[in-house]
């Protein structure tokens, strides 16, 4: 049914028709809302779940940990510094193959503070181990809360859900909140693979030597990359189901015929669509490739996707400094090696701590790559707060 | 032989932490850490901190336990408990005995944070702190438990701060029992933690549990050690219900600090040609103040 919502309070409710057993809260803007609506349903006995409301957001991963060792389906969601002071955990719950499933309302890094959104926070744990998908709007965010359930307990790798801090967070739009039987009906209950329990003793996380250390890090990588098919095989169940498409890997508008094609993920790509829509009536050919799922990366997609192309530029919110892109890297990696002389790959970064990204910017940028490539650019910037003595 | 079957009187020995393992000769906390197990029983479930314990007892494909054992990092025991807490009671499983294990430095200095939650929401965790009072798996650095005049590989001429007092930082939290223990006294031991682990809520136990290597003592002294610790009113051994002080173990013999201090490395820069420096009669001081102040 379509309800006039809250993006957190959309995610929120749709987390309570999975049925988490544990859910860890700590506040931290933009998340906080999402873990105040579950609170609330938790409150008023629509959820039957142990809700811990702890000191950290260190706290709030461990908690989500245990309890997912002790077989319970666990969730958890967090932004920013709480997602960097989460990050020792996040790697231990990947490397323990735990299956949470956790929101990350994506927000800009410290220093200097900023509340506001980029996506550097799950960026920084890109290498953790954990399946990261983005999402365009409040549809697709709680759409790809019920999958991520799925997809992380076929899996058993955890699975980060991003989606743009305040932008979609904080954005009232109508939102399909699928009915609890639906939900029921799509995910299985949680049937845990290793637990902690005294019927059957046994060590979850066990140091590792050098004789074995190797092997588990080649399992979990190709876990991931396996993940590919299971993400995929959930989006298509979920279409089947809720006749809508969500998730996947990847996502294409009116690429076919494009020229230039923009490359990019969240919400910024509701932009670049009417930017599109807007050239095309002025006799441009551009196209957008949308990324769905970060990690894994869906290299062969975008390969195939885009391997008549020649003009592709990528547009994010986040930035390796002292190297450029992070998504560009991914983007241009897809590319055999032989094939990439004549391709050009434009990368620019925009948006960060919040800085709007207008629909004038990203015309801005299409025009410059249609004349020649651009290395590395950062959009938008404001020349007059910038002195050279300060580089 | 039958004086040694004496006092193993009344004394679990069930092996679920099973010898093997890899740790020090005379490790203190390895003895304390069976006779923990031990007494807790099957129905357990062990959240173990980074640390010493950990690694001399979980390494793959070998662990030492025949309880469930999980571990993740140095500072999270008390959350990691926490979640196995909240996991038990939302799949209403149970009753089992969640025990969360940390040394001194992931109890009382990284992982402060962390119990100090456990305890203030109230999950029904026994923490147990086995104190060897410096970071010893790493060498033998200074917590926030080295006492007065230690040596330790980062305190090289002796620590000039007082030991932090975790027991009564754990009673304030207000929860519902407290308890100290040394390994030389097994009995003593495993009533502490049969009892704690019959009530309801966040429960803490800190153990003395002496390293060899870290504090400079032959192997064989470990248990004596402790009794020393105990007799001089340097380790006071109490029990705290409901936030009352109570069974405090009264010294039969009190015994100057100077024979606590003498077998161990650790304090050999304190005595200088055997006579004893200022800082013994610090240290003194600070027995004396133990001794008034819990009447031992």
């Amino acid at each position: 049914m379509l309800k006039q919502i809250e993006g957190s309070h959309a995610v929120a409710h749709v987390v309570a028709q999975c049925r988490p057993n544990v859910i860890s809260a700590y506040p931290i803007t933009p998340q906080t809302h999402i873990v105040e609506e579950l609170a609330e349903i938790v409150g008023a006995g629509q959820l039957d779940a142990e809700f811990v409301n702890v000191e950290s957001e260190f706290s709030a991963a461990s908690v989500v940990l245990g309890a997912s060792a002790a077989g319970a389906r666990a969730y958890t969601a967090t932004s920013s510094q709480g997602l960097l002071l989460m990050s020792e955990v996040i790697y231990c719950i990947a490397g323990m193959r735990l299956p949470i499933v956790m929101t990350c309302a994506n927000r800009a890094i410290s220093a200097p503070l900023s509340i506001w959104n980029d996506q550097q926070d799950s960026m920084a744990v890109r290498d953790a181990g954990w399946i990261q998908l983005h999402a365009e709007d409040n549809q697709e965010a709680s759409d790809l809360h019920v999958q991520a359930f799925k997809i992380a307990e076929r899996t058993f790798l955890p699975v980060m859900v991003c989606m743009d801090g305040f932008i979609l967070t904080h954005a009232f739009e109508p939102v399909d909140i699928p009915e609890q039987k639906e939900v029921d009906d799509f995910l299985p209950t949680f049937k845990p693979r290793h637990i902690v329990d005294p019927r059957w003793p046994r060590g979850i996380g066990l140091f590792a030597d050098p004789r074995f250390y190797m092997e588990t890090r080649y399992i979990l990588h190709r876990a991931l990359e396996k993940s590919e098919e299971t993400i995929k095989e959930v989006s298509s169940e979920f279409a089947k189901t809720f006749g809508r498409e969500s998730g996947g890997f990847i996502k294409a508008y009116k690429l076919e015929e494009a020229d230039v094609v923009v490359i990019s993920m969240g919400s910024v790509v509701g932009t670049i669509k009417e930017l599109i829509d807007q050239l095309e009536e002025e006799g441009k050919k551009v196209g957008l490739l949308q990324i769905c799922s970060y990690r894994p990366f869906p290299r062969h997609e975008v390969y195939r996707a885009l391997k008549d192309k020649m003009n592709i530029v990528v547009l994010e919110k986040c930035i390796s400094l002292g190297r450029g892109g992070i998504l560009a890297s991914d983007v241009r990696w897809s590319f055999p090696r032989a094939e990439k002389k004549d391709r050009d790959i434009s990368s620019f970064v925009a948006g960060l701590g919040g800085r709007n990204i207008s629909i004038d910017d990203l015309r801005y940028m299409v025009e410059k790559v249609e004349k020649e490539p651009v290395e590395f650019e950062f959009l938008g910037l404001k020349e007059e707060l910038i002195a050279e003595k300060d580089m | 032989m039958r004086e040694q079957s004496k006092y193993l009187e009344g004394v679990d020995k069930k092996d679920l932490f099973a010898s093997g393992h890899r740790a020090c000769g005379g490790c203190g906390q390895a003895l304390a850490a069976r006779l923990v197990a031990d007494a807790a029983g099957e129905n357990t479930i062990a959240c173990v901190a980074t640390g010493c314990l950990e690694v001399f007892s979980g390494p793959y494909p070998d662990p030492s336990w025949r309880i469930p054992f999980l571990h993740s990092l140095f500072e999270n025991a008390s959350a990691v408990a926490s979640g196995v807490d909240a996991a038990y009671k939302a799949l209403k499983k149970g009753p089992v005995n969640i025990i969360a294990h940390g040394g001194d430095g992931s109890t009382a200095d990284i992982g402060f944070q962390s119990i100090s939650g456990m305890f203030e929401r109230g999950h029904n965790v026994l923490y147990v702190c086995y104190d060897n009072e410096a970071y010893m798996n790493t060498g033998v650095q200074r917590s926030s438990f080295t006492p007065y005049g230690a040596r330790t590989s980062t305190t090289p001429t002796g620590n000039t701060t007082r030991k932090k007092n975790m027991p009564m930082l754990a009673a304030d939290h207000g929860i519902p029992y407290v308890a100290t223990a040394t390994v030389d006294d097994f009995r003593d031991l495993q009533l502490k933690i049969r009892k704690a682990l019959t009530i309801e809520g966040p429960k803490y136990i800190h153990i003395l549990a002496p390293c060899p290597l870290g504090w400079g003592h032959h192997g064989e002294l470990t248990v004596e050690i402790c009794r020393l610790a105990k007799d001089t009113g340097l380790f006071p051994v109490y029990e705290i219900i409901d936030g009352k002080v109570t069974n405090v173990r009264k010294i039969p013999v009190k015994v100057p600090v100077e024979e606590y201090l003498k077998p161990q490395g650790r304090f050999k820069h304190l005595f200088k040609k055997g006579v004893p420096t200022k800082e013994v009669d610090v240290i003194q001081e600070i027995a004396n103040q133990n001794i008034e102040r819990f009447n031992l």
